[in-house]
């Protein structure tokens, strides 16, 4: 029993040392599993569109069928196209009220503007589906009264479909987009705007010369947010849309809800495609930005 | 403010307003005048006002889908509390991480952390479907090794898996932003002056991240309290949380004054909770 006299007894500094190494070595570790968490599964879903093998997932080579499957698919066809439809009118509307609201936030001065700056936050803060079925009740007792209203009935009564989604899309992008631009607005120099005042521009010779140009950028990147947030959606468009409504995310939901299949696979790459594209689009418009 | 500023400013603000008013905040005062109604057979309501939809709420029923309402609330908090932990477990240590990167790696990997935040909510269910699914990938690849299936698919393993998949960038994200603007030497002060790095986390670090900590919590608990399509997809409606009583009541059930009720309980628990939670930081921070 001789060993006691070469028992090792560490310094504060080594066991310092020690566990900065082991941290390092944890951190780095934790970091390579977050990615491997977020990425394994997209990596697995596009490869499986490849697969040749209705059942399962067990690969059996390459192929692309699936894809020919989807693009013969008339009810995806026209899913896609809901969504493309109301993803683009709801943007449009939604950036210039979004703009808009940020111009009058950013540059005036009224009563109630802290009340007002709050209630902007809650369509963004309150759980969507909150928000959908609230839009479902409104959205009947409104339909409801302009039908009785102007006697319309049957194939003339309006229903809920696109046009009450497109709202809906709106009503929660307005939100999103004033904040965007608002940041803009508060990054640039207000002296622009009031040398081009002094220099005897009015109010909208100043906007479209001087402040326009200036957040352009940050009016594109609100855009695509809410460009992204209305292709994404299908918790509001589910509650507020009609069977004549049917955009892509409700199309995959119905399908997901019941098993998987290689189709579905494919579907979700090209829907994976099109975020890519919105990617790309946005890190342009942040460099831009910048 | 002259008369033309004046006019501008209606301009400006009118129209943005209007349309939240009249699509946001009327559809929510709506939703609170519809829980105290009646149920109408066939969807619709009756209006007599009472408080029957709020006292079923507080009764057990024995409905065969979602036997006791307060146990599927108790859960999608308790479930929202899981993830919003598990993602911060997760979460500060890789900010932390990219922090400490050159700028050029740090742009990079933040890029990574957003491509899932731009990719479309149901195509990541749906991936996780795919592999956790009973002929799904992780069983293929078990069978193929002769190991037992691991039937993972409708249970609440499952969900949570997938509310910390969809989570995890909204908790990053924030993190990086209050970790990023740390002034690093405030570590190294307190480490020279004799603090060990576990004190250091606590009385320096910690504190000063608290805002990034508080802005994921509140991004990451409040959708999750509310998820509908990851118990539907993940749980196959064998494990319900409230999105999912919800959407009952909405659909099949055609119960609205009951599924109102339900709303208003889940906004009220929710902004008590956020009230709860910033009075604690501001008292961290004092």
């Amino acid at each position: 029993m001789t060993t006691t006299t070469s028992v090792f007894y560490p310094s504060t500094a080594q066991i310092d040392d020690l566990l900065l190494s082991w941290g390092k070595r944890l951190l780095w570790l934790n970091m390579v599993m977050s990615f491997l968490f977020l990425y394994i599964p997209i990596v697995v879903l596009v490869a499986f569109s490849f697969n040749d093998s209705r059942l399962g997932a067990r690969w059996e080579g390459f192929t692309l069928k699936w894809y020919g499957v989807m693009v013969s698919n008339e009810s995806v066809l026209n899913a896609l196209w809901n969504s493309l439809l109301v993803a683009v009118v709801s943007t449009i509307i939604a950036t210039i009220l979004g703009t808009m609201t940020a111009l009058a936030m950013e540059r005036f001065r009224f009563p109630m503007r802290k009340a007002y700056d709050g209630l902007l936050y809650l369509p963004i803060i309150i759980p969507d589906i909150v928000m959908g079925v609230s839009l479902l009740l409104f959205f009947a007792l409104l339909l409801n009264g302009i039908n009785t209203l102007f006697g319309l009935h049957g194939e003339n009564a309006w229903r809920p479909g696109l046009g009450t989604v497109i709202i809906a899309h709106v009503a929660f992008n307005i939100s999103f987009v004033t904040i965007v631009v608002r940041t803009s607005l508060k990054n640039f120099n207000k002296s622009l705007e009031e040398a081009a005042q002094d220099l005897g521009a009015n109010e909208w010779i100043t906007f479209r010369r001087v402040t326009l140009p200036l957040i352009i950028p940050g009016i594109l990147g609100g855009a695509l947010l809410a460009f992204t947030l209305s292709l994404d959606d299908f918790v509001i468009t589910f509650f507020t849309t009609g069977p004549s409504g049917i955009t892509l995310p409700l199309e995959v939901f119905g399908r997901i809800k019941r098993a998987i299949s290689p189709e579905i696979n494919a579907i979700s790459t090209v829907m994976l495609l099109m975020s890519m594209v919105l990617i790309i689009v946005s890190q342009l418009v942040q460099k831009w930005r910048e | 403010m002259t008369t033309r500023r004046k006019a501008y400013l209606a301009i400006l603000l009118s129209p943005g307003a209007l349309w939240l008013f009249v699509f946001f905040v009327l559809p929510t005062l709506l939703i609170l005048i519809y829980s105290f109604l009646e149920r109408r057979d066939g969807g619709g309501v009756i209006w007599n006002f009472g408080m029957a939809a709020y006292l079923k709420l507080f009764s057990p029923t024995n409905d065969s889908y979602i036997n006791d309402f307060l146990i599927i609330f108790l859960r999608s908090f308790w479930w929202a509390f899981l993830t919003t932990v598990i993602c911060l477990l997760i979460s500060y240590p890789l900010a932390f991480y990219i922090a400490r990167q050159p700028p050029s790696t740090r742009s990079f990997l933040l890029f990574l952390v957003m491509i899932p935040f731009w990719t479309n909510f149901l195509v990541r269910i749906y991936a996780w479907k795919f592999i956790l699914n009973n002929n799904g990938l992780l069983n293929s690849i078990l069978s193929a090794f002769n190991l037992p299936r691991l039937a993972l698919i409708n249970t609440p393993i499952a969900v949570l898996i997938g509310l910390v998949y969809v989570s995890l960038p909204f908790m990053v994200l924030p993190l990086y932003a209050s970790i990023g603007k740390l002034d690093f030497s405030l570590i190294e002060a307190g480490l020279d002056l004799g603090a060990n790095y576990f004190q250091v986390f606590r009385r320096i670090f910690f504190p000063l991240t608290m805002p990034g900590i508080i802005a994921g919590s509140v991004l990451v608990f409040i959708p999750v309290a509310g998820q509908y399509v990851v118990p539907t997809i993940l749980g196959g409606g064998k494990v319900a949380m409230l999105g999912n009583i919800l959407a009952q009541q909405f659909g099949p059930d055609l119960n609205w004054p009951f599924g109102s009720a339900i709303s208003v309980v889940f906004m009220i628990l929710l902004m008590m909770g956020i009230l709860f939670y910033f009075r604690i930081e501001q008292e961290e921070a004092i």
